[in-house]
């Protein structure tokens, strides 16, 4: 008898979900589905609002990356006045970005997926968590701490608070970078530097443990896309979108990201209200593709700063052509931490930084503006279409979560088929279902634009919709 | 009290009108007055705090907001300070727990009847509506919201009016037609469905008395009226232009 498991809701992760699992008579899975249960309609009640009001309403959309919606909402705006962003500007907005890097990476390794890497994924569930952490390893749990605190602290110096700063506004940002802040953020970097070195070289160390996980989280050949710079290095703000396929061949390059929904577009399905993009030429489900952290780093030729780009080398060293396992994005995360130390460097020292030309003033000249960035956890849309008077007549976002929502779901079924035997969920083919989606880092108050707190449940329902097993983590 | 400018010009003559001084107390303080003044001016003159929202000095009173009602002695309903002359020997009471609780549940009313999202709004950190907030200690809002949605209308080339932000007081109206003399403001409708309009209700930006001069978005308590391009938290209001003006013509007076 076919039997099907549910998980909800799943913990440890930003935003509400829960997953489906269907088993066929011999007991084996035959089908997963990753169920996004809230609905929050942004993209609706922007309509007939003032598009420079956007970059802050965008922004609640999230309290983690808020700073990646109002940049990308920002650039769709700058389209929309139809003017040339300061350089100034432009490298106060890269500036900001390297926190919000910082501080979402940090959360999404250390307090997120850290209790699983560092206890295992087998040790005890009330132990398994930051708390456990914090008893077990208390230095890495404080690194982590520290870390993301650096992010955070970036982000207060340039925009003026940690949360929800209205600091990016279309045409620039709204306050010079003042002296005191950048020497505050320069002697930041040297305890961010060690923190992240440390961590590399134990998560480095410690990747033998992981040989089952590495091999079943969402290891299978997908396309790949990311943001490169012009000349072909990771990029998180700017550049233009590139494409390549699981043999790490390109497929597409210098794509214009104003012009995405000429390559990617987004099926919905009823069972969750995470929309799942998919590359045009490929149709759905095959244009299946992965974007985030292990998919920048796989589309890159490099990171253009010294200590990334040797981190870089080993990581592609892993494989030959792109690395597929999901798992990585872990690895990906903290060598992205460590180019945006390098980033921040680089750009704190150049004297522009502090100058006071940050804002281009117009009225809205364009009907329609696209802003694309990379988000933490993959690539983030913004597209606005405004009336003559600069009011939104139409809004879409395609947010970085939402890119993985189809290797998300193939994913499970991979990690669902290898861990969970005879109909029932145990406690570790559980968790490892939970932690392959804490590899992709999804957020789903985010993917959704949706309401919820942190949760996951697996139900087990039979094929004629009875609920047979049902487990809360 | 102050009248529209023609019925003030009579009621300003002294040799007609004498104005005569009383005395009355508020909150057990002696306090003298001139007769035409209200209860609100003579205790702002004596250092007794009312809170307003309405009321803005150099334009005539409305008693829209009822923010600073008082209680008199003898007198079972509540008044509204702004708009109530004194007379000899009443006793006002400012600070009762009736008064401050009332003036709590009217605030509470103003924020569920448009779309107050503070968070999100061009005068977040700037605004009268949420000073008041504070100074009255409202923590929650103990009514349902009505959720209306109102469209913005941004028309105008340099302004744009979001009702949902309108708290309905008529400064705007007020400055428009008392200061700048345009009168291009006005209210339509009734009840929580009133609205502030431009000529006959046209939009703005085809408004022939409107003279772009800006003076309603100054003196706009809220949101509402703001300066297009405008971005979160980046509107501040300046008034300093009110009582110049109004000592330049000479009627600072009035």
């Amino acid at each position: 008898m076919t039997q099907t498991i549910q998980i909800k809701p799943i913990t440890r992760i930003e935003g509400h979900g829960k997953i489906t699992l269907v088993l066929d008579d011999s007991g084996a899975v035959s089908d997963a589905k990753f169920h996004v249960t809230q609905f929050r309609g942004f993209e609706k009640f922007c309509e007939g609002r003032p598009f420079y009001e956007m970059p802050s309403l965008v922004e609640r959309i999230c309290g983690i990356c808020p700073v990646s919606h109002s940049i990308a909402s920002a650039k769709a705006c700058d389209s929309i006045l139809g003017v040339s962003v300061p350089a100034p500007a432009r490298k106060l907005r890269r500036l900001l970005n390297c926190g919000t890097f910082i501080q979402s990476h940090a959360l999404s390794f250390f307090h997120l997926s850290a209790p699983d890497l560092a206890l295992g994924f087998d040790a005890d569930p009330s132990e398994r968590n930051i708390f456990g952490l914090f008893k077990t390893y208390p230095s890495l749990a404080m690194d982590g701490i520290n870390l993301r605190k650096i992010g955070q602290q970036i982000v207060e110096s340039c925009a003026g608070k940690r949360i929800h700063p209205a600091w990016v506004v279309p045409g620039g940002v709204n306050k010079s970078l003042l002296e005191e802040n950048r020497d505050f953020l320069l002697s930041l970097l040297p305890e961010g530097h060690a923190i992240i070195h440390r961590t590399l070289d134990w998560f480095k160390g410690s990747l033998e443990n992981y040989r089952e996980e590495i091999r079943t989280f969402a290891n299978f050949p997908t396309l790949f896309t990311g943001l490169v710079n012009s000349e072909g290095n990771l990029e998180h703000v700017e550049g233009k979108l590139r494409f390549i396929d699981s043999k790490g061949a390109t497929i597409h390059d210098g794509l214009d990201p104003h012009r995405y929904d000429e390559y990617l577009a987004e099926n919905t399905e009823e069972w969750s209200y995470l929309k799942s993009p998919y590359f045009k030429a490929l149709g759905y489900p095959e244009g299946i593709y992965k974007s985030g952290p292990a998919a920048r780093l796989n589309v890159c030729d490099g990171c253009g700063t010294p200590q990334a780009d040797q981190e870089w080398a080993e990581f592609k060293g892993l494989e030959r052509g792109p690395v597929l396992s999901s798992f990585y994005n872990h690895y990906a995360r903290l060598i992205e931490v460590l180019y945006s130390l390098e980033l921040m460097e680089h750009l704190l020292k150049d004297p522009e930084i502090l100058s006071p030309h940050v804002r281009s003033i117009a009225r809205n000249n364009e009907f329609e503006g696209v802003g694309v960035v990379e988000a933490p956890r993959g690539l983030l849309i913004h597209h606005y279409k405004v009336d003559e008077e600069g009011l939104i007549t139409w809004a879409n976002m395609i947010v970085a979560t939402g890119n993985n929502n189809l290797a998300m779901n193939r994913g499970i079924l991979q990690v669902a088929r290898r861990f969970i035997k005879n109909d029932k969920v145990t406690e570790d083919a559980m968790n490892r279902i939970e932690a392959l989606i804490r590899a992709f880092d999804p957020c789903l108050s985010c993917s959704t634009h949706a309401i919820g707190g942190p949760n996951l449940r697996v139900d087990l329902v039979s094929p004629d919709g009875t609920l047979l097993d049902s487990v809360l983590s | 009290m102050r009248y529209p400018a023609f019925l003030q010009r009579i009621a300003d003559r002294a040799d007609v009108q004498p104005v005569r001084i009383l005395t009355f107390s508020i909150n057990g303080q002696a306090v003298s007055a001139r007769e035409d003044e209200t209860i609100l001016s003579v205790a702002r003159e004596n250092g007794i705090s009312i809170p307003t929202l309405c009321h803005l000095d150099g334009l005539s009173e409305r008693g829209a907001c009822r923010l600073c009602i008082v209680e008199i002695k003898g007198s079972p309903k509540l008044s509204p300070s702004c708009v109530t002359l004194p007379r000899q020997d009443m006793e006002v009471i400012t600070n009762s727990d009736r008064v401050l609780d009332y003036r709590r549940k009217i605030l509470e009313l103003l924020f569920t009847e448009r779309n107050h999202i503070c968070s999100v709004c061009v005068s977040n950190g700037h605004c009268d509506l949420q000073a008041l907030t504070t100074e009255l200690g409202m923590t929650h809002v103990h009514y349902d919201y009505l959720h209306t949605r109102h469209a913005v209308d941004a028309s105008h080339e340099r302004f744009s009016v979001d009702h949902n932000r309108c708290v309905l007081c008529q400064r705007c109206i007020r400055v428009c037609e008392e200061i700048e003399g345009a009168h291009t403001w006005d209210v339509m409708g009734r009840g929580y469905l009133s609205k502030v309009i431009t000529d006959l209700n046209q939009p703005w930006g085809e408004s022939t008395s409107c003279t772009g001069c800006g003076k309603c978005v100054q003196v706009c308590p809220t949101g509402a009226l703001s300066e297009k391009g405008k971005s979160v938290a980046e509107m501040t209001k300046r008034r300093q232009f009110l009582p110049y003006l109004k000592l330049m013509r000479g009627d600072e007076s009035r």
